[in-house]
């Protein structure tokens, strides 16, 4: 399914992350490592409260680790200043929840274009590259839509384009099917499955397995340590040439 | 089983010999379940016998198809119909190999149960990963017979995923609470007990 994998695009080394001190330190994670690479979706399962969430902020800059590197787009975040990670944030990386979370009063294609005139490039530039983002996603025809006027389906399409809208190539999805029936979360994986073929990177939090496995490979977590791992997806077809 | 009905359903579209009752199941069911001709003349021939289906007269000399072909008989017309009425029964659950073994494993002195499930939950998701792959190359409309097979290997597989984290969990929280004893071991095994029969079910 996917090309050729490009460079690593987001690195792990050693993450740990520990919330409190001596007794009461809680070990979010423990000495996680992890890489991305273009073209490559990895999804993260694990129970509540097995560091899904610490991950994934981790990986988009919203937290930073006790110990261990975070390299995002060859830039390690440590050696960075606020303003600096803030920046390497916005540029490099895109976020998709489950509820959405587009603003109800902007449009789809404001929604999109919003946080790249926030990066400085002007509002037309902004509104070519949302309408080519949307078209990427299969819904320019519903660029002037207001969220309400949008199925979940949909809203969801428009938050995947926000996500990897301009330079942005790493889209960190948090149970971005959790509020949509089977059939709609499946046609947005494979959006997002196309956008990561297409050249993006995704880390995908699910607890649902059947979403994982749009994943090249699932990682598992368990009380803050990866556990398992699928591994490097192997060659389709294999299992029904051996007869199910 | 699905063999005999599969065949009947599809002669009630039109009358057909063996390869093409055969060629016809398999495309439609995407190739899962391969048949080898001998099943399939065999099936045809009790078909006949139990009086659900008979040849064809031959149409005379000069087609030059001189190959058997079988049509429904109204007996097997009406066993048609009554198995797309009726829902398919389970029945007994089949003995399903992974249910044994975790039942086994939990109450089994030095079998190390986690790491059992783990390598079967890495299996298991390696398996939805290559359904979900096959399912990516059929353009959706497509071929919607086959994506529904395909659906219905991802749903089990994904029941069976589930399943083992459930189990894993119990396991976990039945050795913290009273130590790793014997009771942890009985909450396994009654959870791999009573999921026998939905994962037989899940395996078809």
């Amino acid at each position: 399914m996917s090309a050729a994998r490009g460079p690593v695009l987001l690195r792990l080394g050693g993450v740990s992350r520990t919330h409190g001190h001596g007794d009461i330190a809680v070990h979010a994670l423990r000495d996680v490592d992890l890489d991305v690479r273009v073209g490559e979706l990895v999804a993260v399962m694990g129970p509540s409260g097995s560091g899904k969430s610490t991950l994934l902020n981790i990986a988009g800059g919203l937290d930073t680790p006790t110990s261990g590197t975070v390299t995002l787009a060859g830039s390690e975040l440590s050696a960075l200043d606020l303003r600096g990670r803030a920046r390497l944030r916005r540029r490099s990386v895109g976020y998709v929840f489950q509820d959405f979370n587009l603003i109800p009063a902007l449009t789809a294609a404001e929604n999109v274009s919003l946080p790249r005139e926030l990066d400085g490039i002007g509002s037309r530039a902004a509104r070519r590259e949302a309408l080519e983002a949307l078209a990427d996603v299969g819904i320019d025809d519903l660029a002037d839509r207001f969220p309400d006027e949008m199925s979940g389906g949909q809203q969801q399409r428009v938050a995947i384009a926000r996500a990897l809208a301009g330079p942005r190539r790493l889209v960190l999805a948090d149970e971005p099917t959790g509020a949509l029936d089977s059939v709609t979360g499946e046609d947005v994986m494979r959006v997002l499955r196309a956008r990561v073929d297409a050249g993006a990177a995704g880390l995908l939090v699910t607890h649902e397995a059947r979403f994982a496995a749009w994943a090249d490979r699932t990682i598992f977590l368990r009380d803050g340590v990866v556990v398992d791992t699928t591994g490097e997806r192997p060659e389709a077809d294999v299992l029904l040439r051996e007869g199910v | 089983m699905s063999v005999r009905n599969g065949l009947l359903a599809l002669l009630a579209e039109q009358p057909m010999h063996g390869y093409q009752l055969r060629q016809e199941f398999e495309r439609r069911t995407g190739s899962t379940w391969p048949l080898n001709i001998g099943q399939v003349y065999t099936t045809l021939h009790r078909l006949v016998r139990d009086g659900l289906a008979e040849p064809v007269p031959a149409q005379g000399a000069g087609t030059g198809d001189d190959v058997e072909r079988f049509r429904l008989t109204d007996a097997g017309a009406a066993e048609v119909t009554a198995w797309w009425a009726q829902p398919v029964r389970r029945g007994v659950p089949a003995r399903d190999e992974l249910a044994i073994k975790i039942a086994l494993a939990v109450t089994a002195p030095v079998v190390d149960v986690t790491g059992v499930i783990r390598a079967q939950r890495t299996e298991t998701l390696r398996s939805l990963h290559d359904y979900t792959r096959l399912k990516l190359e059929v353009p959706t409309h497509e071929d919607l017979a086959w994506s529904l097979v395909l659906d219905s290997l991802v749903f089990a597989a994904e029941a069976e995923v589930r399943w083992l984290d459930h189990i894993e969990a119990r396991i976990a929280r039945a050795a913290h609470s009273h130590g790793a004893s014997a009771a942890g071991a009985a909450a396994g095994a009654a959870a791999a007990t009573q999921q026998a029969d939905k994962n037989a079910e899940a395996s078809r």
